[in-house]
C-alpha cells in the first residue's frame, strides 16, 4: 500500500461511488444479513409511509470502511463511528471525504483521528463521523 | 413506548463462523477489490492466516443472529419506523474466515426525545475469539414515530 499523508489538516482524496441500486441492496441485504424490508421491499416501505425502499445506513458505512482501508491497512483502523443523518435513496451516490483532524497517543501508540463525512453526490450528508487510525 | 426493563437485557451468547464465501460476497457487493478479501492465497502471502474480514462485516451477522427485528416486535417496534441513528466499531484484532467468534449484546440503554415521538435503543455487541476481544459494536436505532 503506498504512503497517504495523514499529518493533521490533510484533506484525504474524495472517492465517488457509483449510485446505490435497488438490486445492490437486494445483495447487500442477504450477504450481510440485515434484511430489513424497509431497505429491499417496495410494498413494505410504502406501508410504511414512504415513497420507496432506501438504502441500510451500514452500506454508507461500509464504502467509508472501504475507503479508510485505502489509507492504512486495515488492521490499523482503531475505531470507525458515525452518526446517519439523512436517508440514501434508490439512485444516491454516496460521496466520501476525510480530513485529518489530529494526532493523538493512545496507550503509547501513535493514532490520526480523521474526521469523515458520506455525502450524496448533489444532495445532504448521510454520514458524519470520525475513523481512527495507528499511524505507525 | 418500549418498556424500560429490557434495558440491561443480554442476548447471545451467539456463536458465529465466518464463511470464505460471506466474506468474499460481502467484500465484493461493498466494492471492495485488493485479494486479500477474495484470494486465500493472496491473503496468506500478505501474512493473513486466511480471507480478511472487511470492517463492518460483524453488524449485519449480528443483527441476523440475534434476531435483532424480533425482539422489536416483541417490544412493540415498528420495524418501518426504525432508523439506524449511530454506529461505533471498536477494533481490538482483525478477524479472518475461518474464525469462530463468539458475539455478546447488551441492551445498554432506553431514551426518548421530543415527547415520546423518538425513541433511543443503544445496544453493546462485544465479540470475542478464544475469549479474547476481538470487536466492539455500539449502535444506536431511531424508532421514529412519525
Amino acid at each position: 500500500m503506498s504512503t497517504v499523508d495523514l499529518s493533521p489538516g490533510t484533506k484525504l482524496p474524495t472517492v465517488e461511488i457509483a449510485p446505490v441500486t435497488r438490486t445492490m441492496l437486494a445483495l447487500f441485504a442477504g450477504f450481510s444479513g440485515d434484511h430489513n424490508p424497509i431497505h429491499i421491499d417496495i410494498d413494505f416501505a410504502k406501508k410504511a409511509g414512504m415513497d420507496d425502499v432506501f438504502a441500510h445506513g451500514m452500506v454508507s458505512m461500509g464504502y467509508l470502511a472501504r475507503v479508510a482501508a485505502t489509507w492504512v491497512p486495515q488492521e490499523r483502523i482503531r475505531n470507525l463511528r458515525g452518526r446517519f443523518t439523512s436517508r440514501t435513496p434508490v439512485g444516491g451516490a454516496p460521496v466520501v471525504t476525510g480530513v485529518v483532524r489530529e494526532h493523538t497517543v493512545v496507550n503509547g501508540e501513535r493514532r490520526a483521528e480523521i474526521d469523515v463525512v458520506v455525502t450524496l453526490a448533489g444532495g445532504p450528508q448521510t454520514i458524519v463521523g470520525t475513523v481512527t487510525v495507528a499511524l505507525d | 413506548m418500549i418498556d424500560k426493563k429490557y434495558i440491561g437485557m443480554k442476548s447471545g451468547p451467539h456463536v458465529l463462523d465466518l464463511e470464505r464465501g460471506r466474506v468474499r460476497s460481502y467484500s465484493k457487493i461493498l466494492g471492495f477489490t485488493d485479494p486479500v478479501y477474495f484470494d486465500v492465497p493472496a491473503a496468506k502471502a500478505a501474512g493473513y492466516p486466511d480471507l480478511l474480514v472487511p470492517p463492518t462485516f460483524l453488524f449485519g451477522l449480528e443483527i441476523e443472529t440475534d434476531d435483532i427485528y424480533s425482539f422489536f416486535r416483541t417490544a412493540g417496534v415498528d420495524l418501518g419506523e426504525v432508523l439506524h441513528g449511530e454506529e461505533e466499531f471498536i477494533y481490538h484484532r482483525p478477524l479472518f474466515a475461518g474464525d469462530t467468534v463468539t458475539l455478546e449484546t447488551t441492551i445498554t440503554d432506553l431514551y426518548e426525545k421530543k415527547n415520546g415521538q423518538l425513541e433511543f435503543i443503544v445496544r453493546h455487541t462485544v465479540a470475542t475469539r478464544n475469549h479474547e476481544k476481538v470487536v466492539e459494536m455500539k449502535s444506536i436505532t431511531v424508532v421514529n414515530h412519525r
